[in-house]
């Protein structure tokens, strides 16, 4: 986690005793997102340090008790820095067959399964697949099975308040989620606290969830005698004291990008298009119009990105956003921007590709088409945000380039990071340099000229409605200074070496090294979204003694300027990614060093154990 | 929002030119419009730095270097997007889309009858020269069945499509006709300005080097007036010299020609031009050249709220009462405290 990493002691995760992962899996229609979600918050209030993972169909409503259609929420809370979502789950919920099925496989040998039984009846079980039921045949043996009737119990605990079948059935996440309250240790008032306000216009329907999860909770006291159940109690975890709240990725990336905007002076104009996982943050920005932001939902990608930048010409910071196929369609609007020198940030929720692959999937395969994915050469700044925290800083970063150089900026994020959630200790503003964008308003002393530039080659920002500096821009091949057509040879040279010259001089920051040391056996490096698991695996291995270090690029164009001498300082390079090795191309291109290829491209993350084999192969 | 009051200034048409070279082919229609443009900008009597022409590819776009405003040459098909990106960053702004049959109906399709029907306030030209000229003479969307063209050396097979019928049917509040050499266009151009909302004015271009002529038909000065309706608000459809008139069959729900005998009109049948009858307007655009004279001028004219002025409206409302606190919006939402005691609500 990118705000209280630093603050803590570096020591190795025992899962067993500070650190539980939870997978509740169930029907796309039983509420697991919101269960987890739930208690997402309580962990938060019991100071565990957590991560999360939602994981969900593509379908919306998929056919009830198929495979395809389960929904599951991974949560890994602890006592000591959590930065990853956790390998394999300790406890699994499956509310239905399909669940259990789809889930069990990761779950940990001895771990400990919850079924909803009642769900187990010939109809869902041949929906899954199973010949026999596996909560009878002895086939979950290695793992600890406690199994309950949850739908029955839920509907005996609602019978008071007089619901229908249904509407009794659907409190059925709730009786579940008193359980693992119960399991855990954790205060139900907040979660009492919050039935009552979103029910508030129900009254006896939010009582009947109270007693679905006071239900739940009672059940676990009163088994704890008999079955594998046993109370768990984990330990806040030290992180420094201040304001926190939990964030998701798309809200890291929308607040960011206000603050960057607020930062800039400027008023903000959003133009996007429906897009999984993008779309959160078209949402979260669409109600934030007192900040001085206005939100058009195109009718496709393509108008998406040109209103934003007809918004930039008119002199607002102008953002859009998508996922892989709809940042393919942007590409030639990309092209204009970058010819025209308007500022821009492009948002990048990256998911499994290529086409429309695996929207709900997370992948970092968007890299090649980030650096290079445009026609021409069409040089742009590009970066990559780490976690939920860490893209809002990357978004304020990204409209600090996109104004200080008059460039479009791509800000690459993934289907992982917009939907987890993390803590995040509240920045305090006032800690944030300003950079208020000063417009061209008359004629500069030696004339107006369009496509003149200053120390970092930026062309002056004239707003249409400005006295005096009318001028025209495109996108054919502007003539040095003037802006005017030009298609002579030594003058396309000119400004193609100029543009190059514009984004490759964009300061970034010095690469520094997370963990370990400068120079050594191994350094793992990393982008994006795989931040967690490489930290996590590299404090392991350093913890056993094994000389590694984790270095992680936030700037992928341009690079750092340290960063070369910084890869060359190793022996090895490995350079693990959700991809089939595209940061890796582009390091062996720019530094010709050997980097060695980790790929995972299954749409799940990477577990910590993987990155550490990794590592124990570079150096065996 | 740019806080900008638009200052009425007198100009004349030599305010109006770049000093770019103009690189269209001698004697292209092009010529004739952008003439025509210059010509009405000083008569409306707006500044040029409020006003922007706004293009996507093709030879019409290459108006906006010519015009002495601000100017923004976009890509292919997508300038109505980018007019509402600017429109909505500063509503004051007065914007133009210049655009073609290819441009604005092939691969632009999509965002004309977007911009339509959400009404932004703009003027759309449409240079309609039923052809593609700058790659050298493909046929167009608008071309007529048999089109010989590089691309369809046997002629082409597809219907075409009517451009003020298109723009009507994406809910178009304002639709108008006209053609390059008219002496009629700045009037055409100038009811389109005055027009609140996004105003569609399809410009018949002759393209004398790949399609020369093909409006000839109904454009050609002589007999001009038996092939031209020139439409004018309050006034009965008359033609040829008032010897002929539209009139509605009501049994048949369509148009049709009828004589007109000595002037007297309503006699005939023919109907007054409302600008604000919809249902006729359907009819106008699609009155079949030939069978019936060619629809000019204003077909249509009915505003309605626009886009902008709405968006800007509601993000005022939203905005009523709130304060744009940053730390404060940072801070939503469940929150909790950490001290050295542990972690509180």
């Amino acid at each position: 986690m990118a705000t209280a990493v630093e603050d803590r002691a570096d020591n190795r995760q025992s899962p067993l005793s500070d650190a539980v992962v939870v997978r509740f899996a169930g029907d796309s229609g039983d509420g697991m997102q919101l269960t987890g979600g739930q208690f997402t918050l309580s962990s938060a209030l019991a100071g565990n340090d957590f991560a999360t993972f939602p994981d969900f169909p593509a379908e919306i409503r998929a056919p009830q008790g198929t495979l395809f259609g389960v929904s599951a929420f991974q949560i890994n809370f602890g006592s000591s820095a959590i930065e990853t979502a956790g390998d394999a789950p300790d406890v699994l919920v499956a509310m239905n067959p399909a669940a259990l099925k789809t889930n069990v496989p990761q779950l940990k040998p001895g771990g400990l399964i919850i079924a909803d039984e009642g769900e187990f009846n010939d109809r869902n079980l041949a929906k899954a697949k199973y010949d026999a039921n596996p909560l009878d045949d002895g086939s979950l043996a290695k793992w600890q099975l406690l199994k309950l009737n949850i739908s029955q119990l839920t509907m005996d605990a609602v019978k008071p308040f007089g619901l229908g079948n249904k509407e009794a059935l659907r409190c059925k996440n709730m009786w579940t989620l008193g359980l693992a309250l119960w399991m855990f240790d954790r205060d139900r008032q907040p979660l009492i606290d919050w039935l009552n306000g979103k029910f508030a216009k129900d009254p006896n329907l939010a009582a009947a969830n109270v007693a679905a999860l006071n239900a739940g909770h009672a059940y676990g006291e009163t088994a704890e005698l008999a079955g594998p159940l046993k109370q768990h109690h984990v330990d806040p975890a030290p992180v420094a004291p201040g304001l926190y709240r939990t964030l998701t990725g798309a809200e890291g990336i929308a607040l960011g990008l206000v603050a960057g905007a607020q930062l800039a002076k400027l008023p903000m104009f959003f133009g996007g298009y429906p897009i999984t996982p993008a779309s959160a943050i078209l949402h979260h920005l669409s109600r934030l119009k007192e900040y001085d932001v206005t939100t058009f939902q195109a009718e496709d990608e393509i108008a998406a990105i040109c209103s934003a930048i007809g918004a930039s010409y008119g002199g607002s910071l102008g953002v859009t956003s998508s996922s892989g196929p709809g940042i393919a369609l942007k590409g030639e609007a990309m092209g204009l921007a970058i010819m025209t020198e308007l500022p821009l940030v492009i948002v990048n929720s990256q998911r499994g590709g290529p086409s429309t692959g695996l929207p709900t999937k997370t992948e970092q395969s968007d890299l090649y088409q980030a650096v290079y994915g445009r026609n021409g050469d069409a040089p742009m700044p590009v970066i990559a945000a780490r976690s939920p925290g860490d893209a809002f800083e990357c978004a304020i970063e990204a409209c600090r380039i996109a104004v200080q150089y008059m460039t479009p900026v791509m800000l690459l994020t993934d289907g992982y990071i917009a939907n987890a959630a993390e803590p995040w200790k509240v920045p305090d503003l006032e800690s944030y340099d300003d950079f208020p964008v000063e417009f061209l308003t008359e004629v500069p002393e030696g004339g107006f000229k369009p496509y003149g530039r200053d120390a970092n080659l930026k062309r002056p920002w004239v707003k249409p409605g400005t006295p005096g500096l009318l001028h025209r821009i495109g996108g054919i091949e502007k003539e040095v200074d003037t802006g005017h057509i030009n298609y002579a040879p030594d003058n396309h040279q000119a400004m193609t070496d100029i543009r190059k010259a514009k984004v490759d001089g964009v300061k970034v920051p010095d690469q520094v090294v997370e963990l370990g040391a400068e120079g050594g056996k191994l350094a793992v490096v990393g982008w994006g979204s795989t931040f967690g698991p490489i930290h996590q695996a590299v404090r392991r291995k350093r913890a056993e003694g094994a000389d590694v270090s984790h270095v992680h690029i936030r700037h992928i164009w341009p690079l750092p300027a340290n960063l070369g001498e910084l890869l060359k300082s190793y022996d090895k390079v490995i350079v693990p990614e959700m991809n089939t090795g595209q940061l890796k191309t582009v390091l062996r291109d720019q530094y010709l060093v050997d980097a060695k290829p980790v790929n995972k491209v299954s749409g799940q993350p990477f577990t910590i154990a993987e990155i550490e084999a990794a590592i124990e192969e570079a150096l065996a | 929002m740019n806080e900008m009051t638009t200052i009425a200034r007198t100009t004349t048409l030599k305010d109006w030119e770049t000093d770019q070279e103009v690189r269209w082919c001698p004697g292209c229609g092009d010529y004739a419009i952008l003439k025509a443009v210059q010509r009405t900008m000083p008569e409306i009597g707006t500044a040029p730095e409020n006003t922007v022409f706004i293009s996507g590819i093709g030879c019409s776009s290459r108006f906006p270097y010519y015009m002495e405003t601000y100017g923004f040459h976009t890509i292919h098909g997508r300038a109505p997007a980018f007019a509402t990106g600017l429109k909505l960053a500063n509503p004051d702004l007065d914007i133009w889309i210049v655009t073609g049959d290819g441009d604005g109906l092939s691969i632009g399709g999509n965002h004309t009858m977007h911009l339509i029907r959400r009404n932004l306030d703009c003027q759309i030209m449409l240079f309609n020269n039923e052809i593609y000229g700058l790659t050298k003479g493909q046929y167009s969307p608008t071309s007529r069945v048999g089109t010989t063209s590089p691309s369809t050396p046997y002629g082409s097979v597809d219907r075409p499509a009517q451009p003020a019928a298109f723009a009507l049917g994406a809910g178009a509040r304002f639709v108008a006709r006209g053609f390059d050499v008219s002496k009629e266009l700045p009037n055409v151009l100038k009811a389109a300005h005055a027009h609140k909302g996004a105003a569609f004015i399809e410009i018949f271009q002759n393209c004398i080097v790949y399609n020369k002529d093909v409006f000839e038909d109904f454009a050609a000065p002589k007999g001009a007036e038996d092939r031209q309706l020139w439409l004018k608000q309050g006034e009965p459809m008359l033609y040829a010299k008032g010897t002929k008139g539209i009139a509605l069959d009501a049994d048949e729900l369509h148009l049709k020609t009828v004589d007109v005998i000595d002037g007297d009109w309503e006699e005939a049948g023919v109907i007054v031009h409302d600008v604000t009858n919809r249902s006729v307007a359907h009819m106008l655009v699609e009155m079949r050249f030939g069978e019936f004279p060619m629809a000019l001028g204003v077909l249509y004219d009915d505003p309605r709220p626009t886009f902008e002025a709405d968006v800007v409206r509601q993000n005022k409302a939203a905005s009523e009462g709130k304060t744009a606190d940053l730390q404060g919006l940072l801070k939503k939402g469940q929150t909790w405290t950490v001290t050295e005691g542990g972690p509180e609500l």
